[in-house]
């Protein structure tokens, strides 16, 4: 595990959390039902109406099917933590480092302005900033706009960007290109510094737009 | 040409059914053809039963003449193709003609030094290769695949497709026999521990595509795949090892499968957030859309067929619903007047395509042919004006509305939902 950001939330958006704690009640139930030689087929049927069709497809193991069969291996703390390396909302998995707007800018006109354009918002790739209002999709659903949560830009960034050499910027280097691209966006003043602490402190203008899945087949069109 | 004529075939035919041959590689050259030409085939016989056939080899290759092929977007850096739904026949997509969708290409990996790593909310951190994966109890499941993005195209008020084909617009689903472990099966050797909700599945390409999926369809009917179709999945589909969530959209069925971290919340990674929630028309988005509801798609007759003469055709096409089994399928030939059940061939699999088919005597006059479907939760495939009343008309993803084709008094069909609206 990489560090974890010093104030640890559990609160993870009114959406989210929400979600977690029915799908929680319902996993819980499961796994305790579950027992030794138990398997998914045996489990209660899921808000997707999936229930019907676990005995189609799954084969119940046979009740002498040991708990455990041996397969695989126990993976080293070290692996695990070198491959451990998305950043959750609250700032968990966010690694050490430190990036300013104006470093950030010099970051993205060497590595992202080729594919986003000198502010943002030319392309030809994903438009990056907008204020625009949420009506006008999807050209305009940009960071500042749409994305609930910034430490999804790190997520995000660490993992698949820049697009032809995927990995390669630092932790400093993408906390700073993160710090201006806020900035382009207006989120973020233009002293800003994102590290660990203050990505998770972001307050993104779209946050309480996001609502879970009410469709659950049925009568109603949702 | 007497004795031409004695064995029913023309000289001219006989060229065209040589350079059919020459094509296909059965001779050589112009010269074994002249040579063949020089024989008369006695009546009753074939000109492909006059020489002796190929023989076997080692992979086979389709019939030359059949020439299934995805369909790419303009785009030179595109990263979707999709399924030729009119070309094909039954509810398998074979396995080079499945839909693509990628985030960061296809990656090159070998198998044999592929790891899957199982973290997080668990009793014992483990890795497993992919001969221990194989190694456990598998099951196989036919399942459709779909795009939440797919049918996009035909939404928009203001941009309504008429010469488009079910490839361009639905193309984006296929239908598959999936081999592989039950996840839940897996995590037995890692031991999950109470308070888990949710998993993060991360592949191993360039773009780590990542998405969190709730434990409670982990459990239910999750598989890490390993096989499509009879053998080893392709690369294009998630080689070696890819989660399969039978039902759900396409994108959360993570591909080229690399690390599994069992947690207590969603991760909240780009395509769960930006990506793949849906805007509705009162400012909210909806966020982990997973299920993809009922829908069908009349892939025949369909633009850019045109019907050569009125008479007996049979109208057919796909069904499928995400939450569970296809109950009925019905089809109008008169706008959405009315309707009649269509014939649903089984087998009518759970979370998976059912090819459907109404016979139709078209009379000739224009017609607007339309397809519905209803799922075992009672749920009917909604009109366009259903969902944009219900999500507006901004919105994006889960296109799932009611597909029109209109067929012109002079048999050409094009995409005739906006006739409709």
């Amino acid at each position: 595990m990489r560090p974890a950001a010093p104030a640890r939330s559990r609160e993870v958006g009114r959406t989210g959390l929400a979600f977690s704690l029915a799908v929680c009640a319902l996993a819980v139930c499961a796994l305790a039902a579950c027992g030794p030689a138990g398997n998914g087929g045996s489990m209660a049927a899921g808000g997707d109406g999936a229930g019907a069709s676990s005995a189609y497809t799954f084969v119940p193991l046979p009740a002498d099917a040991p708990a455990r069969f041996g397969f695989g291996a126990q993976a080293p703390d070290a692996r695990v933590a070198a491959w451990d390396v998305d950043v959750k909302p609250d700032g968990e998995g966010l690694p050490p480092g430190s990036g300013t707007v104006a470093d950030g800018e010099r970051v993205y006109m060497t590595q992202c302005v080729a594919c986003h354009g000198p502010t943002g918002t030319e392309g030809p790739n994903d438009r990056l900033v907008s204020d625009a209002p949420w009506d006008q999709w999807p050209e305009e659903r940009a960071v500042g706009n749409y994305w609930p949560y910034a430490t999804t830009l790190f997520d995000y960034v660490s993992k698949a960007m820049p697009q032809l050499t995927p990995g390669t910027l630092s932790a400093s280097e993408t906390y700073a290109v993160i710090a201006y691209i806020l900035h382009l966006n207006g989120v973020l003043p233009e002293d800003a510094v994102m590290d660990a602490e203050t990505l998770p402190a972001v307050r993104m203008p779209a946050r309480d737009r996001f609502v879970v899945d009410d469709r659950s087949g049925g009568g109603e069109v949702r | 040409m007497a004795s031409n004529e004695r064995s029913g075939l023309t000289r001219r035919a006989w060229l065209a059914t040589t350079s059919g041959v020459i094509a296909a590689g059965v001779l050589k050259t112009q010269a074994d053809a002249v040579k063949l030409m020089a024989q008369e085939a006695p009546a009753g016989r074939a000109a492909s039963s006059m020489i002796p056939g190929r023989l076997v080899s080692e992979v086979g290759r389709r019939a030359p003449a059949e020439r299934p092929r995805r369909l790419l977007r303009a785009e030179a850096l595109s990263s979707s193709s999709r399924t030729p739904l009119q070309d094909l026949y039954g509810i398998i997509t074979p396995a080079d003609l499945h839909f693509e969708r990628h985030h960061g290409g296809i990656p090159d990996i070998v198998a044999e030094a592929h790891e899957l790593l199982i973290h997080g909310l668990v009793d014992r951190p483990m890795v497993f290769r992919m001969a221990d994966l194989k190694r456990y109890p598998a099951v196989s499941r036919i399942c459709f695949v779909e795009c939440s993005g797919n049918g996009g195209g035909a939404y928009n008020r203001d941009r309504m497709p008429t010469e488009i084909t079910p490839q361009a617009l639905d193309g984006l689903l296929s239908t598959s026999e999936w081999v592989g472990v039950p996840v839940s099966t897996v995590l037995r050797e890692v031991g999950v521990r109470r308070g888990a909700s949710w998993v993060l599945a991360e592949g191993g390409d360039s773009a780590m595509m990542s998405r969190s999926v709730p434990l409670e369809k982990i459990m239910d009917d999750a598989l890490l795949a390993y096989a499509q179709n009879g053998e080893a999945i392709r690369p294009e589909q998630g080689y070696p090892l890819r989660l399969l969530l039978p039902g759900w959209e396409g994108n959360t069925q993570v591909k080229w499968l690399r690390r599994i971290e069992i947690t207590d919340r969603p991760t909240m990674t780009r395509d769960e957030t930006s990506k793949y929630t849906d805007p509705l028309g009162d400012g909210t988005a909806r966020q982990f859309s997973f299920v993809m509801d009922a829908k069908s798609v009349i892939t025949f007759p369909s633009y850019p067929y045109a019907l050569p003469d009125r008479g007996w055709w049979e109208i057919k096409g796909l069904a499928w619903t995400g939450r569970g089994r296809v109950t009925r399928v019905e089809v109008s030939t008169d706008a959405g007047r009315s309707w009649v059940d269509a014939e649903m061939q089984p087998p009518v699999l759970p979370k998976c395509t059912v090819r459907f088919r109404h016979l139709w005597e078209w009379d000739g006059r224009e017609a607007v042919i339309l397809s519905r479907a209803t799922d075992e939760t009672g749920y009917l495939q909604p009109t366009v004006q259903q969902l944009w009343e219900a999500r507006g008309e901004r919105t994006s993803y889960h296109h799932n509305h009611q597909r029109a084709w209109k067929v012109a008094a002079d048999g050409a069909v094009t995409f005739g939902l906006g006739d409709l609206v």
